[in-house]
């Protein structure tokens, strides 16, 4: 049974991470294009947990974890970039 | 795949999964149809933030019901998620605000100075890094 | 001196917690490691918080964050029927405002934080002086009813923890 609940979850966050993309694309602004890359990342460290759940082995999780912090830092990144047309003031 | 688990851990971890892919999928739902950026700020951040605590806790449980072994970073990873999605949605609301919003979209603060994006704080007005 | 060598001891636990969390393991080692951490990074990061908030009361502290919890699973629910049932069109989205009895930075951010992740708003940003809170919503068709709960479920009990 986790089985298929792996499966389905697999397939919710894929669909997940390919709605983000076209959104990506698609735009229409600078805001929604971060939320995107944001939202993207934190669809992608649901796909990397649930490959761990698969395999299970728990040497994924200090992977997803890097990948949520690199991602938060890059969104605020954008952000700053944004905003104020400087990273580090 | 040959797992060999009780009944009870086994529909625990599958409701969780199931619950949290229902969420991260409402969440980019959300993102596709919804129809201007504002709006669109909303479900993401939500929604996915909890579709992935669903999935962390899933696996937590997996790990300490199946193979018996206890990990603390599931809970750091979704302690992270949870502290900095704010701060995301946050960060992402003013820069749309500043790019694509002016002063007189927004309803007015009500007090003496307008909102932080377009005005400066008390004290730095005249400030030439503003 | 002990006020020098820990300026935080809260922070101090955190950290030390959160490092055997990371290593994931509880050896003496680790322990002796994280402890290091805990002294070192509070003292040398001190200049960057120089007024520390005060927690009044840590257990009302503990009921809002369970309060919280709840509403953000109950937060998701009400979007996500709102996501899916609702016509693009039938969707009426508001700017609040919210004026802020709060004075402190440190509760002002847990206020938005917390607004951001529950029911149906995202907290965009504060007045410059930091008197009000301005508050999109993504569904509502009374924004005073909006500016009440926020004020009654989340800021009283804030002014409440952080005095």
């Amino acid at each position: 049974m986790i089985t298929y609940a792996i499966v389905f979850a697999f397939a919710c966050f894929g669909f997940g991470l390919l709605g983000t993309l076209w959104r990506m694309l698609a735009g229409p602004t600078v805001a929604d294009r971060i939320l995107a890359l944001d939202t993207m990342v934190i669809n992608f460290i649901a796909l990397i947990i649930l490959y761990g759940i698969w395999q299970g082995t728990a040497i994924y999780f200090e992977a997803s974890m890097l990948i949520a912090m690199v991602g938060f830092v890059s969104t605020v990144a954008f952000c700053r970039f944004i905003l104020r047309g400087d990273i580090i003031e | 795949m040959d797992h060999d688990l009780t009944l009870l851990p086994e529909i625990l971890v599958s409701v969780f999964l199931v619950i949290g892919g229902l969420f991260g999928l409402v969440g980019s739902i959300g993102f596709l149809r919804l129809r201007d950026t504002m709006q669109r700020l909303h479900a993401p951040t939500k929604a996915t933030t909890l579709g992935v605590g669903g999935v962390l806790i899933g696996s937590m449980l997996y790990f300490v019901m199946v193979e018996g072994r206890v990990s603390f970073h599931e809970l750091l990873i979704t302690l992270f998620l949870f502290l900095t999605a704010p701060i995301t949605a946050n960060f992402i609301a003013k820069t749309h605000m500043q790019a694509k919003l002016q002063e007189k979209d927004l309803p007015p603060s009500g007090g003496k100075y307008g909102w932080a994006v377009y005005d400066a704080p008390p004290g730095e007005e005249n400030d030439p890094g503003r | 001196m002990l006020s020098r060598l820990f300026p935080h001891p809260v922070l101090s636990l955190t950290l030390t917690i959160v490092w055997l969390a990371l290593v994931n393991k509880v050896t003496l080692g680790n322990l002796f490691l994280g402890a290091v951490f805990g002294v070192t990074i509070p003292v040398l990061t001190a200049p960057y918080w120089p007024n520390r908030p005060t927690l009044r009361a840590p257990l009302m502290a503990l009921e809002y964050v369970f309060i919280v919890l709840w509403d953000i699973i109950v937060a998701n629910v009400v979007v996500a029927a709102i996501v899916l049932f609702k016509r693009n069109d039938a969707i009426h989205s508001r700017w609040v405002v919210v004026p802020l009895d709060l004075t402190s930075a440190e509760a002002i951010t847990v206020l938005a934080g917390t607004v951001t992740m529950t029911p149906g708003t995202v907290s965009t940003t504060l007045a410059a002086d930091g008197s009000a809170l301005l508050v999109h919503a993504l569904h509502t068709d009374d924004p005073d009813e909006v500016r009440d709960h926020i004020k009654s479920r989340y800021e009283r009990r804030l002014k409440e923890i952080f005095g």
